[in-house]
């Protein structure tokens, strides 16, 4: 039963029509999330992750492909049904300065759905569960907080105050958007590691989009790792794998961007720019073959601009699609990873042998 | 050496809460920024760093206001302006022109009724004196802002807000506040909802965009590795003040204040092991409630009767030209080491790497 996914995206595609014609935001993705279990999706700004979660969120309607919960679509559930699923998925809005109402104070944002599912029996109730779920999110002491309006509030301050929301209602399913973008490290940290709780206790899962991959490898250690580029997915597998032997170039890419707290280490790699081009093509006009060709340090003329290259399992537990990768596994058998040094996108050749 | 481009003096904030109670969000900050440089702000969530960004451009909301202290600026015509003596008209002049802010919150900050084209041209016709805007004129120019932050003009301009992703809007923003070519930028969280591939093209547009018209960026971050990227200097805010301040090499190889050690311990490494990581125990102080003595000793590993006595001043460490002295907030300083060992990897990796050359 456990092992059931609780959320299962089909082939998922969303475009949205504009005045400038349709835009592909989602091309078609499969995912799964199991219960306490993460699956963290990284991607480069406007990828398509938020499009994805709000999907998965029942929030928009996919234009193609189908999002199940609990094994049930979404498209043909009845009434009480949805309700249900309401209930047990929470969505954390990306823009915490959106998604609070200004007009309410914390305390009655928080005690709206507390109410409304009749969690709570009254106002003295109320208030103690909303103080429990402040303390969830480090903001103590929670008086200096409940009668508090959005604008009163810090960037971050809010930012915790939409995840202790989502807590309120016991949820099964935590869909997170960039949840812990405006947290400095310390409070980071301990919000992941209350989240970490409900994943570890309670069995919630989470559908986990972060731009942080010190985030996503620390909170989705024992989860997946998804990244996406243009609408779809390119490497998909075990997080300590895609982050610790990265195989897609543009997830070497990714992960030699990061930058470490270390100003000579900045200076020395700022110039060591490893991809063709910044440029991110318009979804409108997606390139030929592999939509990452224009950019890709190991793009080869004739291969990689012909076909589009499917998602593919590899030998080495995951995912992905790249023409040169699977081309290299399939001639250098046995021990092909060895090949993937061949790919260029590190930018600090000297720390690979420690990932 | 010439004189500062802003220097801000014994800068205070409150916040009314009520019809007789205030809250003082900042104290007593005093800072000299040089032209050229860029200031990183960092500290703990809610301690005043965004009001801090809001009050150098007389920003603050309705119920913010400079409570005490000095803002003076030398304006791009060579002369000094005292900020808080400005009038109406001079101030809205100041604003974009000389000093332009990009919000905390950008994802919220447009208008969701208005197309960024217009967002564009409102912005350049209501700032500059005199010069005419015309649509072609606005089209070129935030074209070539756009591209700065790699968005695609002909996409964008004809967009509204809700049709681009979080950190679409947040590089217009960006690109909206170099309109005018300001000489001081105040950046908030200008990256959090940007990947590090995004981040890093930002970071370096910002790098030339700073040699080529030498501007000064105030950037409030929590993230320190965007700190250690695009920073000359650092100052660590805690509880309302400057606690630490220094040159970025000073502040990251050698922090002093134990607030500052723990935030650096604190950071997550990409590379490695998953390692079981520590956040600084306990929480930072409610502005209603503030600890006698230094505002850290609920929380702080080294703190003695010493601490919980009077607050602890700035005092100098080491002296350093253009602003860059290393000054530390704490009464034990000299007992302050870093403990992560991944950066004392690191720090001996780039000791290597120069001990070879
Ligand atoms: N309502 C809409 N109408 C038109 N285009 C849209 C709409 N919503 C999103 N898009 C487009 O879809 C693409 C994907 O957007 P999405 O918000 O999913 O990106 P994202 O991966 O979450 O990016 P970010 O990291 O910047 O938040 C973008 O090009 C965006 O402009
Ligand atoms: N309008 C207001 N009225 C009362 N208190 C306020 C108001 N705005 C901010 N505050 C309080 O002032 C303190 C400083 O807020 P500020 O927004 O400057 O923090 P910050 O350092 O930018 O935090 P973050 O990193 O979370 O954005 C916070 O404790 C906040 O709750
Ligand atoms: S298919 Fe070719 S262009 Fe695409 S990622 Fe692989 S090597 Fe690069
Ligand atoms: S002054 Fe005392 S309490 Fe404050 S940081 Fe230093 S040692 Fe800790
Ligand atoms: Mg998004
Ligand atoms: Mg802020």
């Amino acid at each position: 039963m456990s092992n059931a996914p609780l959320l299962k995206l089909s082939g998922m595609e969303q475009v949205f029509e504009t005045k400038k014609g349709p835009v592909p935001a989602v091309g078609g993705v499969d995912l799964e999330v199991k219960p306490g279990k993460v699956l963290c999706l990284v991607g480069e700004s406007g990828c398509g992750k938020t499009t994805t979660a709000r999907a998965a969120a029942g929030l928009t309607k996919p234009t193609a492909g189908t999002v199940e919960f609990r094994g049930k679509n979404l498209a043909e559930m009845t009434a009480a049904e949805r309700g249900q699923y309401r209930r047990a998925v929470q969505y954390i809005h990306q823009d915490p300065y959106a998604a609070l109402n200004p007009t309410r104070t914390v305390f009655s944002t928080l005690s709206a759905g507390l109410k409304k599912h009749g969690i709570v029996k009254n106002r003295t109730e109320a208030r103690a569960k909303a103080a429990e779920l402040l303390q969830l999110v480090d903001l103590t002491p929670p008086e200096s907080y409940l009668d508090s309006y959005p604008h009163q509030l810090s960037g971050g301050q809010r930012q915790r105050v939409n995840v202790a929301r989502s807590l309120a209602l016991n949820p099964d399913l935590l869909i997170c958007d960039e949840s812990t973008s405006m947290l400095d490290v310390s409070i980071r940290v301990s919000l992941l590691n209350t989240l970490g709780r409900l994943r570890d206790e309670l069995d919630v899962g989470f559908l986990f989009i972060t731009h942080d991959l010190a985030v996503a490898k620390y909170f989705a250690w024992d989860g997946e790792i998804a990244v996406m580029y243009l609408g779809k997915v390119v490497e998909h597998g075990p997080t300590p794998e895609v982050i610790g032997n990265p195989q897609h170039p543009y997830t070497k890419a990714l992960i030699g961007a990061v930058c470490e707290p270390d100003p000579d280490l900045a200076k020395a790699n700022r110039s060591a720019e490893q991809l063709r081009s910044a440029e991110i093509p318009s979804l409108r006009d997606l390139p030929a073959g592999c939509a990452f060709h224009p950019r890709c340090p190991a793009f080869e003329p004739g291969l990689c601009d012909a076909a589009e290259p499917p998602l593919q399992a590899t030998p080495s537990r995951r995912k992905l699609s790249c023409h040169v990768v699977h081309r290299d596994l399939q001639r250098a058998t046995p021990d092909a990873t060895l090949t993937f040094d061949a790919v260029p996108g590190s930018r600090r050749p000297e720390t690979e042998s420690a990932l | 050496m010439s004189d500062p481009i802003l220097s801000v003096r014994d800068l205070s904030i409150a916040y009314r809460t009520g019809r007789k109670e205030s809250v003082t969000a900042v104290s007593g900050i005093d800072l000299d920024l040089y032209e050229g440089q860029s200031l990183a702000l960092v500290g703990e969530s809610g301690c005043g760093k965004t009001t801090l960004g809001l009050g150098l451009l007389r920003l603050l909301p309705n119920l913010g206001e400079i409570t005490s202290g000095s803002l003076t600026y030398r304006l791009k015509d060579g002369s000094r302006a005292d900020l808080l003596q400005m009038k109406k008209e001079p101030l809205r002049r100041f604003r974009w022109n000389e000093a332009a802010m990009v919000f905390q919150g950008a994802m919220n900050a447009f208008n969701p009724v208005i197309r960024i084209f217009d967002h564009f041209a409102d912005t350049l016709r209501d700032h500059a004196d005199g010069k005419k805007w015309t649509k072609a004129a606005v089209e070129a120019r935030a074209g070539e802002l756009l591209e700065t932050v790699r968005l695609d003009p002909d996409r964008v301009l004809q967009s509204y807000p809700h049709e681009l992703s979080g950190g679409m809007k947040q590089r217009a923003l960006i690109a909206l506040a170099i309109a005018l070519d300001p000489q001081v930028l105040v950046l908030d969280e200008p990256t959090t909802a940007l990947d590090l591939l995004t981040q890093r093209s930002i970071v370096q547009q910002l790098h030339e965009l700073r040699k080529k018209f030498g501007f000064t960026m105030v950037f409030i971050t929590h993230d320190l590795g965007l700190a250690a990227e695009l920073a000359d200097r650092v100052a660590t805010m805690y509880a309302g003040r400057i606690i630490e301040t220094g040159s970025a090499r000073d502040i990251f190889y050698d922090p002093k204040h134990p607030y500052t050690a723990g935030l650096i311990n604190a950071v997550m490494p990409v590379k490695g092991d998953r390692p079981a990581l520590e956040s600084i125990p306990g929480y930072p102080p409610s502005l209603k409630a503030m600890p006698d003595g230094c505002a850290f000793n609920p929380r702080c590993a080294f703190a003695t009767d010493a601490c919980k006595q009077d607050r602890v001043p700035l005092s100098l460490l080491t002296e350093r030209p253009s602003g860059m002295d290393h000054s530390v907030a704490c009464l034990h300083h000299d007992q302050v080491r870093l403990a992560r060992s991944a950066t004392d990897q690191l720090a001996s990796f780039v000791e290597g790497e120069s001990a070879n050359v």
